[in-house]
């Protein structure tokens, strides 16, 4: 039950976009159309979870015993970069279009600040290894969900009559702006 | 040894990472044609996309998969097609070498100004409130072609005209999109005649406006109804061949030289052309 907690709480109450405002460079650059988006969201996932799942690792077996929790920051960056590296590689291997949709966002990951807050949110939270898989999992969702809703949103918006000064990114930002408002309603459903 | 435990643990933890990321290298590894990377060397690297790819890169993965042309790069010219059709064994095809043109001799003498314009100096700006010019199909010679070109080969002369030179130019088509006019066109570079102009006002109007406008009197298109005809108040060259041979005075009739001979100039610092022609 408190897995399926986390879970939803990732997801919703505490999506990394729109509740801590992390990972903002590819939710507001790969969101102009839904089936990037979607790519990107799925990419995002896949590297949190395994990010997780290896920070974890690494600070429970190695930095925790030797009381280096210190080296947090530089552990995890060189995790992330590393893994970013590994799944590129993968994809380039596996499934070529998907490389070619990717794009530069794929090593962009690398610097989306997302992934870095989760790994050291869940080592603040001091979550065992099964949380932290959930927490993974469920934050790659959230970021999924904020990066489509965006896609589609700023789809409808290019056919919209937006006031010139505004278009592009300008209502971009107000698009993502009420959204993080809508966001903050599900506040309350986990306490 | 306080020093050393994290030392030790970042050094091994960093040696483990690279490590496995050598090794996953090493398996993973996509074989990537060598004829892609010999392809890219051989392009000029501009990523101008005047090829219709979105850089050179492209352009070689393209060209070697076979969705493209060997000759597709305009800017690198026969060398190039030549060179790329080397490395893929084929030929060449053939390369008509085109550079930018200029369809206006307004200049500040010809044409008559419209009054004076202060606004921001660009000519897609000064063309929102209808230029500087009484002729509103003419040059404004703000120089948006001139910021748009990637190889320097446009400047604007003394008579406020754009120049464009021929050495330079590697007719990538910047220009002509950044044109709000749409005053330039791609020419071969043989082409040796064309229309110097592109307004469509009837022949009063733009007689006023400017004294090397085509005032659409039809006298060229009479003298050689098969290679010239009016279309919208202005003379359009339709089937060169038909001009060259027999009726080049018919290109020689324009009261106002809106039609005529290119004349080639040299560039200042480049051998003069043998193809160059007495004014």
């Amino acid at each position: 039950m408190e897995l399926l907690m986390i879970f939803i709480s990732a997801i919703l109450v505490n999506n990394f976009v729109l509740y801590y405002f992390l990972g903002i460079c590819p939710f507001l650059g790969v969101s102009k159309k839904i089936d990037s988006a979607v790519s990107m969201g799925l990419a995002v996932t896949f590297v949190m979870t395994i990010t997780a799942v290896v920070s974890w690792m690494i600070n429970h077996w190695i930095l925790i015993p030797n009381k280096l929790e210190y080296l947090q920051i530089v552990t995890f960056i060189l995790v992330i970069a590393s893994l970013v590296q590994l799944v590129e590689m993968f994809i380039r291997k596996i499934s070529p279009p998907l490389y070619q949709a990717l794009g530069i966002y794929l090593p962009l990951i690398t610097t989306n600040c997302a992934i870095m807050g989760l790994a050291l949110i869940a080592a603040l939270k001091e979550y065992n290894f099964a949380t932290t898989v959930i927490f993974g999992i469920g934050s790659g969702v959230g970021f999924t969900l904020a990066i489509v809703l965006m896609a589609g949103i700023r789809e409808q918006l290019d056919v919209s009559d937006v006031p010139r000064p505004l278009k592009g990114a300008g209502i971009a930002l107000i698009v993502a702006g009420i959204m993080a408002l809508a966001f903050q309603g599900f506040s309350g459903m986990i306490k | 040894m306080s020093l050393l435990i994290p030392i030790l643990t970042m050094g091994i933890l960093g040696l483990l990472f690279s490590v496995g990321l050598a090794v996953a290298y090493q398996k993973l590894k996509v074989d990537v044609d060598p004829k892609i990377e010999k392809v890219s060397e051989a392009l000029p690297q501009a990523n101008c996309g005047a090829c219709g790819f979105s850089g050179c890169a492209a352009f070689a993965e393209a060209v070697v998969a076979g969705k493209a042309e060997a000759s597709g790069c305009p800017v690198g010219g026969e060398e190039t097609a030549q060179a790329v059709a080397d490395i893929l064994g084929q030929a060449a095809g053939s390369v008509v070498k085109k550079m930018a043109r200029i369809h206006c001799r307004g200049t500040k003498e010809a044409a008559l100004a419209r009054g004076e314009y202060e606004g921001i100096p660009s000519c897609t700006a000064a063309n929102l409130i209808g230029g500087n010019k009484q002729c509103s199909y003419g040059c404004m010679g703000f120089g948006d072609c001139v910021n748009a070109c990637l190889f320097d080969a446009i400047v604007i002369s003394e008579n406020g005209l754009p120049v464009v030179s021929e050495e330079k130019c590697t007719a990538c088509g910047k220009c002509v999109d950044a044109c709000p006019r749409g005053i330039i066109s791609l020419q071969p570079l043989a082409e040796n005649m064309m229309v110097f102009c592109r307004s469509l006002d009837i022949g009063k109007t733009a007689r006023k406006v400017c004294k090397t406008a085509c005032i659409a009197c039809g006298i060229c298109a009479r003298a050689c109804p098969d290679g010239i005809v009016m279309e919208n108040n202005l003379a359009v060259i339709k089937d060169k061949s038909k001009i060259e041979h027999e009726q080049i005075p018919a290109i020689e009739k324009c009261p106002t030289n809106a039609i005529g001979r290119i004349h080639r100039k040299p560039d200042v610092d480049a051998p003069p052309q043998e193809s160059q022609e007495s004014a």
